[in-house]
């Protein structure tokens, strides 16, 4: 199975040499393709129409946030080929002013998805015929799912009985949010102080 | 008057509509009674799972997945305990991937009843509804005496299930599923051959199968659409390659075959219970591995090791080793999938959940388009829509 999968990375990424920018096979038997985010759309017309790919369907788009990179989202594209039954991850990075084009012209599914990722992430697809907010609230401001968002939110909604409308105010806890870290410090910190004499005796 | 402008306008469809299933609003733009455009409005139930999950551990996330389809809830945990155990490398026993397969069958019943039921209710029969409930409870007492809770299951753990089956709870779903097919064709017998609902569904919401596969549609939406593709043939997971069960495919891809397939898929899976009664082998349920599944708690009154063992796991969590994953599983509504990104702690760094039923939703404006407005109704209800996973 992986040496299939590596086959059929190793085909894609000679097939277009000037888009890929990397393929791989992870650890669990799943095909990686990094590509440029500007050919995605070549790249997945070529996914889908070739004859020893055929991925007829885009099954999932979703961003990742890496807010320590310089480019700091992944925008990652899962196909389904059903008659070779395979699966294959397509990614592109980019930041937030760089648009990804749309690949709605190349599977109607994108379009929501897409959307979401807008929402989600502030990545911006260019093309999208409809690039709305989908999930959050009408009128809602930030992107929920980057990293430094804060679980809380921003603001919450109230009934307001003098008005007789629903108001928006900043989020007021009653007590500060807690953020429960159980990582143990004993693993995985390096060696600690006095460690060395122990090397020593040995 | 020889000639007449018809008014094109815009109708408000819920979000509190009985046929709405849930919360969807819904903007149709009409040219008299025919629809123009279908717009979605979704999101009013979004609670943030995603980002709930990147702050929880590994083990607190499975609750959540109860929350997003709350009609099949097991499968879905199922998504999400294979793509840790994917990353982990952890074995699941044979007994707990039988106990699996079994529920999530199960599952898929529990879900084609209410949705077989309610969209015959949608487009005008009331009395499958009345009969269907009745065999969902049923469902959910076994569901009750596995696990203790009748919907929000939180049954399956990263390794295996919670707990094993009481004493007694095979044989009596084993006496269910001898009575099952009856009523099915009870049900069967009032709709498919029934004139109002025939004229209701067929011919409605055509979706070839080049259409379906361009919209990315999974399940038994697709297989509608004359696609033989189902994930537990194709990509068996757990016991699945030693079931022996047949998947049926539709011809036109309308609301009818929609239908058609869910009721032979109901049949289908009782078969695949009533192997997992007969083959379930006796054994652990869950991974004897004490970094990921804790100790008895027999165990843990004798051994120290144990209680540590136990004080971590319920505490710090396990830490699932650095990677991605994408696992999907063929769960009621389609390819319900968690594509997972750990980064070596004991929470997710990123867990997208991939819902069927947003993506059918999103086909709702090309499937409505040109049809009448009492059209919408029918197939909302086929395509099967629950708003805890389309809005997570």
């Amino acid at each position: 199975m992986t040496q299939v999968l590596k086959d059929l990375g190793d085909y894609i990424a000679a097939a277009l040499p000037n888009d890929v920018l990397s393929t791989e096979v992870t650890r669990v038997g799943e095909l990686n393709v990094v590509v440029r985010a500007a050919s995605i759309v070549k790249v997945l017309t070529f996914l889908r129409d070739d004859s020893g790919c055929l991925f007829k369907q885009l099954l999932d788009v979703c961003g990742v946030d890496y807010p320590g990179r310089e480019e700091r989202f992944d925008v990652v594209y899962h196909l389904l080929s059903l008659k070779h039954n395979q699966r294959v991850r397509v990614k592109v990075t980019t930041d937030e002013e760089t648009p990804v084009p749309s690949v709605v012209g190349v599977f109607n599914s994108a379009g929501w998805f897409e959307r979401e990722t807008w929402d989600m992430y502030g990545v911006i697809f260019s093309d999208h015929p409809d690039l709305r907010r989908i999930l959050t609230d009408y009128g809602f401001e930030g992107h929920p799912l980057r990293k430094d968002f804060p679980l809380t939110g921003h603001v919450e909604l109230r009934y307001d009985d003098e008005q007789k409308r629903c108001v928006y105010e900043p989020v007021k806890l009653v007590q500060d949010f807690r953020s429960f870290d159980f990582l143990s410090p004993w693993e995985g910190q390096g060696p600690l102080p006095g460690d060395e004499k122990a090397e020593g005796s040995h | 008057m020889a000639e007449s402008q018809i008014k094109s306008y815009n109708i408000n469809f819920g979000p509190q509509h009985p046929a709405a299933h849930g919360v969807l609003r819904l903007i149709l733009e009409m040219s008299g009674e025919v629809v123009d455009r279908a717009d979605p409005h979704i999101g009013l139930l979004h609670r943030g799972t995603e980002k709930l999950i990147e702050h929880k551990i590994y083990a607190q996330a499975t609750p959540y997945f109860d929350r997003l389809d709350y009609v099949g809830t097991m499968n879905q945990e199922h998504a999400f305990v294979m793509a840790a155990e994917k990353l982990l490398g952890v074995e699941v026993p044979l007994r707990g991937q039988y106990i699996r397969v079994l529920y999530c069958e199960m599952g898929r019943i529990l879900n084609h009843l209410l949705n077989v039921c309610s969209f015959v209710f949608d487009v005008g029969g009331m009395t499958p509804m009345l009969w269907g409930f009745e065999e969902r409870e049923k469902l959910m007492e076994f569901y009750e005496r596995a696990c203790g809770a009748r919907l929000h299951a939180n049954y399956f753990r990263v390794g295996g299930v919670a707990q094993d089956l009481p004493a007694g709870l095979l044989e009596d779903i084993d006496a269910w599923c001898d009575q099952f097919p009856k009523v099915v064709d009870d049900i069967e017998t009032l709709v498919t051959e029934n004139r109002i609902f025939k004229q209701r569904t067929v011919d409605i919401g055509i979706v070839n199968a080049e259409q379906a596969l361009d919209w990315g549609f999974t399940g038994p939406n697709l297989r509608a659409s004359g696609i033989a593709w189902d994930l537990r043939k194709a990509q068996p997971y757990e016991v699945y390659d030693r079931m022996e069960f047949d998947i049926p495919v539709g011809k036109t891809g309308d609301c009818y075959d929609r239908y058609l397939v869910r009721v032979v898929e109901m049949r289908e899976s009782v078969k695949i219970m009533k192997q997992c009664i007969r083959e379930m082998p006796a054994g652990p349920v869950k991974t004897e591995d004490r970094k990921v599944s804790p100790p008895p708690r027999a165990e843990m009154k004798q051994s120290m090791e144990a209680l540590i063992h136990h004080f971590k796991l319920f505490t710090e969590g396990f830490r699932v080793p650095e990677g991605e994953v994408y696992a999907a599983v063929e769960a009621p509504k389609g390819e319900f999938a968690v594509y997972l990104v750990a980064d070596g702690t004991n929470k997710p760094y990123r867990c997208k959940i991939r819902p069927p039923g947003y993506v059918h939703l999103q086909a709702l404006d090309m499937m409505s388009k040109g049809h009448m407005l009492a059209d919408v109704v029918a197939n909302i209800g086929s395509i099967d829509i629950v708003f805890g996973e389309i809005d997570r």
